[in-house]
């Protein structure tokens, strides 16, 4: 097990130094540099600008920038904002975490809903309701996230039910404890139905194909004959299987997650990690870029890893190490 | 193989109804300039957020309700009682050159200036919001089809290539493709068009966009193409050609081409949603399409401002029930295809 993991984590690192790399060239190759608008305004003065030039290496080659960045990142240094002068862990202490609770939150909210909906597609197989559900599959697969945001965005302005935007209302510092989660939770009603309306589609569709797989399988027809009633032979014997694949599919649903996220938290103004990329690729904030997609990266990566601990710990057929 | 698909697809009902709403789809786009009353670009500051005009008849003939301006700043209108202006089809408006190069004037229909037909309201200048759907469709609707045609291609040499010569090509192109798809997408997106975008002029946008998104979109082709080209590559009707001395791009797009189209069919149709929902993507965090281009994403990101949520605009909206409905089109007529062309891969349906 530990060694699964151990070797999971060393295939993170080509990963990881060939993002940056590639970041690295994206930006170098993109004309200009965060100097742009100080350079355009007459009243700085132009030995600052020159300064500054020099202090972040600006004249120097990529790859000498690279080196001197991969230097500091080995000793746990990951540079400083350009434009905000703070170190970027701090940015992306601030920011982390928010995305974090809102793909979770998205991630448990798709589940929480697929799963029933997926079991009861499946049981009342050709009903009203499994054509209705898969209908609603196909829409909300098709609608497209930064369209959905908008329509909440507009829901939450005619209705006055929930904030138009933002984590946190301007009278939070002042509120008791219970009463900031209460902000926050209500602040994340929307960018969770949101960000997780099209993974409850997939996640659907799959548990509704997996169940009725298993329904055909020789271990239900067993189970039944053995006498057991029929709640128990689906919910025990056949949800069970039929909810590992589920698991198998979170990695590839956290990354369309990551990617909607950019969408969702600029229409929605969520400060997270994908409007921290955003922002700083527009202002060519070169080290919050190169340290935010490779946290994205990251979280996509543990993402998946845990998915296969998980699988690997719900499924006793799966193992892990090589034998 | 192509008129088989098309009567099987004929034969389902949902399958015509895709093909249905898809043609009209299309026919709007190609003849968007004759369809629009304006031009995209024609502004009227008088009448900003103007709402949808009411149709009456008169006299059995479609007559357009005029409005009066009551309140600008919360871009009230209000009917005028009794007062309407008649529209008039097939008639001169602003001239155009159809297909770019067809000098013309004959438009659908027109209203008498200085009243205006705004059947899905105005925007923020006052341009006609159902003409500009109409010209961003242009847009929207083709940068599926180029930007498939380049990444099938795209996938089907790398994931040919690598699946039919094996060893070290393998190798690298299957750990570029691992690389591409370890990244979430709209990621590489914003930083490749960071790259390139001001290399370009904004005019040439369009064609930017279709790059970057080739670029990264053949990688998910590319390995499933190589893993049915793995198993091709021990067919004997391969072997046979190898040993006949075939060259090996000859068997590539003799033996294997074949062999693979029903599938790069059926991945392509369901691809297609992916490049509309990016270009919108794009076009809507400003970094797609420009003005005084117009595409649908750039119309909803026009239309992200407080005003339109608190006054309940909704018509500034429509282009995004325009990309919702073409996506679920093409997703429906992709799993129609599928069915079609392999059974087993069906949604469970026993």
């Amino acid at each position: 097990m530990l060694a699964f993991i151990f070797r999971r984590f060393l295939t993170m690192i080509p990963l990881l130094l060939g993002i940056s790399v590639l970041v690295f060239v994206l930006m170098a190759i993109a004309p200009g540099d965060f100097l742009d608008v100080a350079r355009t305004q007459e009243d700085i003065p132009a030995e600052y600008i020159e300064r500054m030039e020099e202090e972040f290496a600006l004249g120097e080659p990529w790859h000498t920038r690279y080196f001197i960045w991969l230097g500091n990142v080995v000793q746990g240094n990951l540079g400083e904002s350009w434009i905000y002068r703070v170190p970027v862990t701090e940015l992306l202490w601030q920011r982390i975490p928010a995305t974090l609770v809102l793909s979770a939150l998205s991630i448990m909210f798709a589940l929480c809903v697929a799963i029933p909906m997926g079991v009861l597609a499946a049981i009342y197989k050709d009903s009203i309701f499994d054509r209705a559900s898969s209908m609603f599959a196909y829409a909300a697969l098709s609608i497209p996230e930064f369209f959905l945001a908008l329509l909440a965005v507009m829901f939450a302005a005619q209705t006055g039910w929930f904030p138009t935007g933002g984590l946190s209302s301007v009278e939070h510092e002042f509120m008791s404890f219970w009463g900031r989660m209460a902000d926050y939770a209500h602040h994340l009603v929307l960018p969770t139905i949101v960000l997780g309306m099209g993974s409850v589609a997939s996640y659907m569709r799959i548990m509704r194909a997996n169940f009725l797989d298993y329904i055909r399988s020789d271990f239900v027809t067993t189970a039944r004959a053995k006498g057991l009633g029929e709640g128990r032979v689906m919910f025990v014997h056949v949800l069970r299987n039929a909810i590992n694949p589920l698991v198998s599919a979170s990695g590839f649903i956290l990354a369309t997650l990551l990617s909607g996220s950019i969408l969702v938290e600029n229409v929605m103004n969520y400060p997270g990690l994908g409007q921290l990329i955003f922002e700083a690729l527009m202002r060519q904030d070169e080290f919050v870029v190169v340290a935010a997609v490779m946290m994205g990266c990251v979280m996509l990566m543990l993402g998946n890893l845990i998915a296969d601990l998980l699988l690997a710990w719900s499924d006793p057929r799966i193992r892990l190490e090589k034998n | 193989m192509l008129k088989h698909l098309f009567k099987e697809i004929t034969r389902r009902p949902m399958g015509v109804a895709c093909l249905a709403i898809l043609a009209a789809l299309y026919l709007g786009t190609v003849f968007s300039q004759f369809l629009a009353p304006y031009l995209p670009t024609d502004q009227d500051l008088s009448s900003a957020y103007h709402p949808p005009t009411r149709i009456v008849l008169e006299d059995w003939r479609p007559h357009v309700q005029v409005y009066e301006q009551v309140d600008p700043a919360a871009a009230r209108y209000e009917p005028v009682e009794g007062e309407t202006a008649p529209i008039k089809f097939f008639a001169a408006g602003d001239e155009y050159r159809f297909w770019g190069f067809i000098p013309a004037q004959m438009r659908l229909f027109q209203v008498e200036e200085p009243h205006r037909i705004y059947l899905l309201g105005s925007d923020g200048t006052g341009r006609d919001v159902f003409s500009r759907l109409l010209y961003g469709a242009q847009v929207s609707l083709s940068i599926g089809f180029i930007g498939i045609c380049i990444t099938m291609t795209l996938g089907f040499l790398v994931g040919g290539i690598a699946g039919y010569f094996g060893g070290k090509t393998d190798f690298l192109a299957m750990r570029l493709v691992e690389f591409i798809i370890a990244v979430p997408s709209l990621y590489l997106l914003i930083a490749l068009r960071g790259a390139l975008a001001e290399r370009f002029e904004p005019e040439q946008m369009y064609l930017v966009i279709v790059i970057i998104l080739s670029l990264i979109g053949w990688a998910g082709a590319a390995r499933i193409i190589r893993g049915m080209a793995l198993s091709l590559r021990q067919r004997p009707f391969v072997l046979a050609a190898e040993v006949m001395g075939q060259s090996s791009l000859r068997i590539l797009f003799r033996h294997f081409l074949p062999n693979l189209a029903s599938y790069l069919l059926v991945a392509a149709t369901l691809s297609i949603p992916a490049y509309i929902l990016a270009e919108a993507a794009l076009s809507f965090l400003g970094l797609g399409i420009q003005e005084p281009g117009t595409s649908w994403g750039l119309m909803l990101q026009q239309a992200q401002e407080l005003k339109v949520f608190t006054l309940n605009l909704w018509w500034l909206l429509t282009p995004g029930a325009a990309i919702f409905i073409t996506v679920i089109t093409f997703n429906m007529l992709g799993d129609v295809l599928r069915d079609i062309v392999d059974p087993r891969q069906q949604m469970v349906k026993r």
